[in-house]
């Protein structure tokens, strides 16, 4: 028996019933990227008549917060929608139910494509009329930006649900801030070149530097740098097995060690 | 005695140096109730789950409907069911959005309709629209009974289903659960402390004490064999050691 498209679309269904009842939660949604995307927007401001590099390509810092945000709220909405079934102690009537983790994990990453575009549309939207930038100037090269980085926040998320599927809610922060440990080697805002010799080397493992150098490539230099978009998709590859390797057999560690069952605080 | 819908043999779960359940055996005849009985830590809230697939046994096997559920349990999860005060439905999810959930994920034809007809069913009609998280306890084991039932399981493996309840609510659940028995032809496999429950559904049961089936028969026989007139007084006698049947290892 195969993945089913249906338990798929339950899972989905009830994140979207959670969503749905709670405006606070909608609202959270778009509130830190619209945050986000003013403060920088006026920094880019400022910057643009003090930056030459900056003034080169007004948009940049809108454009690298807006992508950061497509990581973290990919991340984000992996990790919260499973923190979801920990908190509701639901992860026992859902695994004797014909749900496979594959079919959950699908549902999470469905899940997390729609909290993202709820979150970042309305930022991305709202910086035309205030900072008259559109990152959808970008054409096609913005989706594969998209999917790579939303790609890397599903296995970020995979891995941080793994660790407290083996560690219980007490690594629930983890979902908050693990991200941010891998902001300064993504070379969000400035090129990898800035960082040391040694952290330039860390920065090509990851796929967010690739695109965040492919970003800035299109807005300085008008070129799509296929390079980076291969090396990050071919890496968002290996670590997505990876990620789905090592939630598999923290799952089955539940498992063993009855964990399905003892969720919760 | 009919075919064993679950079987399981020689059943053993350790957590580092605990032995929680310690090589099992029991088969569970089509269409019968049968009562896991024991006390707090007995080992039979680790039955289940291992019976379910949460948990992975350390040794021994579990076949359910024919199938090895330790295997494919893929195979029979639609046909089978569970409920447990120990695990929650979502809280903030109202009654019917659960229940929708659930029927969609057991693959239910007409879920609208299954939905309205269990609801009917188990008189919780009225909280279809609450959320669970503002239902009494006796609402929200009702809501429980319902999602284990949405799917007419062949086998239904209850924890403790009346633990908390008020006796007249208790009384309505045990009514219902012998009737859907009666009319649906389900096994029920029911883990309970409650010698009343156990008493009153169950054609055999299970006594377990730290981990081991350390007697069995129907409830008449263990009266019988223990000399007493209640099942409580049998699950004193085993609870405390005081003696035991000795049939623990019979063939079943």
């Amino acid at each position: 028996m195969g993945a089913s498209v249906r338990r798929i679309a339950a899972m989905v269904l009830r994140y979207w019933y959670l969503l749905r009842g709670s405006w606070p939660r909608i609202l959270e949604l778009a509130y830190w990227p619209t945050v986000q995307m003013i403060m920088w927007g006026f920094i880019s401001q400022f910057m643009a008549t003090n930056s030459t590099w900056v003034a080169q390509a007004a948009g940049v810092l809108i454009a690298a917060v807006l992508l950061w945000d497509v990581l973290f709220r990919g991340q984000l909405g992996v990790s919260v929608s499973f923190l979801e079934e920990m908190w509701s102690r639901n992860l026992g009537h859902l695994f004797v139910s014909p749900l496979r983790p594959g079919e959950w994990v699908t549902a999470l990453m469905t899940m997390s494509l729609i909290r993202t575009l709820m979150g970042t549309i309305p930022a991305a939207l709202l910086a035309i009329p205030v900072f008259g930038y559109s990152i959808f100037d970008m054409g096609l090269p913005l989706a594969a930006f998209f999917g790579n980085l939303i790609v890397m926040g599903w296995w970020l998320g995979l891995l941080i649900v793994a660790l407290i599927l083996r560690h219980g809610l007490g690594a629930e922060s983890l979902a908050w801030v693990a991200v941010f440990l891998l902001a300064p080697v993504s070379a969000v805002y400035y090129p990898v070149s800035v960082l040391p010799g040694w952290l330039q080397a860390v920065a090509w493992t990851l796929p967010s530097a690739h695109v965040f150098e492919g970003m800035r490539a299109l807005m300085f230099e008008d070129a799509v740098r296929w390079d980076h978009l291969a090396w990050a998709t071919g890496l968002n590859i290996a670590y997505m097995a990876a990620a789905a390797g090592v939630f598999l057999h923290f799952f089955n560690v539940a498992r063993r060690r009855g964990a399905l069952l003892q969720t919760g605080e | 005695m009919s075919q064993a819908v679950i079987k399981v043999e020689g059943l053993t779960k350790r957590f580092d140096d605990t032995t929680a359940v310690d090589a099992i055996s029991f088969a569970v005849p089509a269409g019968t109730v049968v009562g896991l009985l024991g006390g707090n830590g007995a080992g039979k809230t680790t039955t289940i789950s291992m019976l379910l697939g949460l948990l992975l046994p350390t040794s021994g096997t579990i076949e359910v409907l024919g199938v090895d559920m330790l295997r494919h349990r893929h195979r029979v999860l639609t046909r089978m069911n569970f409920s447990s005060p120990y695990v929650d439905l979502p809280h903030r999810l109202t009654v019917a959005e659960n229940l929708t959930v659930y029927g969609h994920l057991y693959g239910l034809a007409g879920v609208r309709r299954r939905v309205a007809e269990i609801a009917e069913a188990l008189d919780i009609a009225q909280f279809l629209k609450k959320p669970v998280g503002k239902l009494s306890a006796g609402q929200k084991t009702r809501v429980a009974l319902a999602k284990a039932l949405l799917n007419k399981p062949d086998v239904l493996l209850l924890d403790e289903p009346t633990a908390s309840l008020d006796p007249d609510t208790a009384d309505w659940v045990r009514t219902y659960l012998e009737t859907f028995r009666r009319e649906t032809g389900a096994t029920i496999l029911l883990a309970s402390h409650n010698m009343l429950e156990v008493e009153r559904l169950c054609s055999l049961v299970l006594m377990m004490r730290k981990g081991s089936i350390v007697d069995r028969g129907t409830p008449a026989e263990l009266l019988e064999r223990y000399g007493r007139d209640t099942m409580e007084d049998v699950f004193l006698d085993i609870a405390r050691e005081r003696r035991t049947g000795g049939v623990a290892d019979a063939a079943d």
